[in-house]
């Protein structure tokens, strides 16, 4: 059961560590969300699978953790997504030269009270 | 509990994930990019917080867990409605 749970454990920090990756390596906002929730998701998911068949005793709470990721991290990606479009950030293109999306820098930082302003 | 040598690789993995999203969240380009390096920098460290709890052994840390995920969530939703009504042919009365 030990080894089981362990083997879980390394494929969902496995998927973790790829979802981060994809975030760093993708050229746009919205590829950066896909490679985040899907990767990412699968990747938390066994890894609690993980924990609860190394720790059996523990299934109940790591069972209510593993859903509340199921249900909220795709519902949260994709508030993201219809907001960044709504503000007005395109997707990126590969004929534009396969530089970095400029449009994902027109949107004004959320942090400065200029954001108001328009 | 002792580690083994799957569980310690499973750690250091986990461990990346965490500094690759730092160092997207630090070196984002935008507002946009640091709120989805965020939002997956939360879920991660929901997983994070569950391998602690199995580090020390002790099933407190699931409760934390948690309660830090419905926090994330309610952050991202957040967030994202405030860069929603931030767009820019928003007017004032659509955000009553």
């Amino acid at each position: 059961m030990r080894l089981i749970g362990d083997l879980f454990l390394l494929l969902g920090a496995t998927f973790l560590a790829l979802g981060a990756l994809g975030i760093v390596r993708m050229p746009d906002v919205y590829n950066r969300i896909q490679a985040g929730t899907k990767s990412v998701t699968l990747g938390a998911v066994s890894f609690l699978l993980g924990v609860a068949l190394v720790h059996p005793a523990w299934w109940a709470k790591v069972l209510c953790i593993a859903g509340f990721i199921l249900f909220t991290s795709p519902v949260g990606s994709s508030t993201i997504a219809r907001a960044l479009f709504q503000a007005g950030v395109r997707p990126w293109r590969a004929d534009d030269g396969g530089a970095p999306a400029p449009a994902a820098r027109q949107l004004p930082d959320a942090s400065g009270p200029s954001a108001t302003e328009s | 509990m002792t580690l083994n040598l799957l569980e310690i690789a499973a750690f250091l993995l986990v461990g990346m994930a965490l500094l690759l999203g730092l160092l997207r969240l630090v070196l984002g380009p935008g507002a946009a990019d640091r709120i989805v390096a965020a939002d997956t920098l939360s879920v991660t460290a929901t997983a994070g917080i569950a391998g602690f709890a199995l580090f020390y052994d002790t099933p407190l840390y699931l409760d934390v867990a948690l309660v830090f995920g419905v926090l994330a969530f309610v952050f991202v939703v957040a967030i994202a409605r405030t860069i929603e009504a931030n767009r820019p042919g928003a007017d004032m009365e659509e955000q009553a």
